[in-house]
């Protein structure tokens, strides 16, 4: 049961974004930027930062739910966003995403761990700057969405299906417009 | 130095506003709502949250310029505000923010940490759902902003009178101008 009286039956994040659209309206705004806006990201990438910073979180609805957009940018392949989760270095991406994701994962340990090196690395494989601040954000971002949700005890559906629909939906329609028509009926 | 090349001068998270307006927008907007909206927690309670989480995080820059904000809101009670930071269990501050800063400091470790205890003592002490939804949100938020800021290694001075002038400013006009005159050092 969360913690507090969210509107019933909205999983994750959306319980409590129904309860206080004020601030819903910047969250969404800064998820829709950063992980469907313009960049030389594919949004596959950047949902595959998302969910791995997730997962390092033990965040259960933002790790699927992302996982789930992530998989349809990428055909369907949800086994490749697991080998992401488990391993990235092992996983079938690319080295300079590899390069980000080990930055992502630092920054989900604390800022200061991120390092020249990693930058460096990263840089080496042709990431420019634009992508390793917008993957620093990404990491930091998720840092705060994954305690929102589970700070607040929210509940989650188990259902992968429900998820895959929700994945495609947010691919198609972004964040902003999804959480709106979600929540719109419980005002 | 800076991870990335951001414009020179500016201090902590304003250079990487000025590096990326885009970004910029919805998180100076997070920070208005969450910090200087008028609300039911006061805004000095509201600094001081913020200024708790930055200091276990180890963000010097987040704690020094939201600290200097919440000594603002205090009257220029520094001593207070280290004192939060220190150990608020000791501080002169109310039962219900005591308990709101034990939330604040779970979320900061991870969101499970909180428990059902924590949130009903808070509900003991006065807090309502809003203000609780707003301390975990102000918590969380700031794990977000202490990453970025030292994540890119960003540039933070040490003199804090700099802080305090900024403080004035920001407690006055709020956090929605801080893009626009991120460029005037």
């Amino acid at each position: 049961m969360p913690h507090i009286s969210l509107p019933e039956g909205l999983p994750g994040i959306l319980g409590p974004m129904a309860f206080r659209p004020e601030t819903a309206k910047p969250l969404n705004e800064l998820a829709d930027i950063l992980l469907r806006g313009p960049s030389t990201l594919s949004p596959s990438e950047r949902e595959l930062i998302a969910t791995y910073v997730s997962a390092r979180n033990d965040c259960f609805f933002c790790q699927t739910v992302h996982g789930a957009v992530a998989a349809h940018h990428l055909g369907g392949n949800e086994q490749l966003v697991l080998d992401v989760k488990r391993a990235p270095a092992e996983a079938d991406v690319s080295d300079k995403l590899k390069a980000l994701l080990a930055i992502a994962g630092k920054v989900q340990r604390g800022g200061k761990f991120v390092d020249s090196e990693d930058i460096a690395r990263a840089r080496d494989l042709g990431a420019t700057d634009l992508e390793i601040h917008d993957t620093v954000l990404i990491a930091a971002a998720f840092s705060m969405y994954n305690r929102y949700v589970d700070g607040l005890a929210t509940w989650a559906p188990e259902d992968p299906e429900r998820y895959r629909e929700q994945g495609a939906r947010l691919a198609q329609q972004g964040y902003a417009t999804v959480t709106e028509g979600a929540t719109a009926a419980t005002r | 130095m800076a991870h990335i090349p951001i414009p020179e001068g500016l201090p902590g998270i304003r250079g990487l506003f000025a590096f990326r307006p885009e970004t910029a927008k919805p998180l100076c907007d997070l920070a208005e709502v969450l910090l200087h909206t008028p609300g039911i927690l006061s805004m000095a309670d509201r600094e001081l949250i913020a200024t708790y989480v930055s200091a276990q995080n180890d963000c010097f820059y987040c704690q020094t310029s939201h600290g200097a904000i919440a000594a603002w809101h205090l009257g220029g009670n520094e001593q207070l505000v280290g004192e939060v930071k220190r150990d608020f269990a000791n501080a002169a501050i109310s039962e219900k923010l005591k308990a709101l800063l034990v939330i604040a400091g779970k979320v900061r470790q991870g969101g499970k940490s909180v428990s059902a205890e924590d949130v009903e003592r808070a509900q003991r002490e006065g807090a309502s759902d809003l203000e609780i939804h707003d301390t975990v949100l102000i918590a969380a938020a700031f794990c977000m902003y202490n990453r970025y800021v030292d994540g890119l290694a960003t540039w933070t001075p040490e003199n804090s009178e700099g802080y305090r002038q900024r403080a004035a400013y920001v407690a006055e006009n709020g956090y929605l101008g801080i893009p626009a005159i991120a460029g005037k050092a």
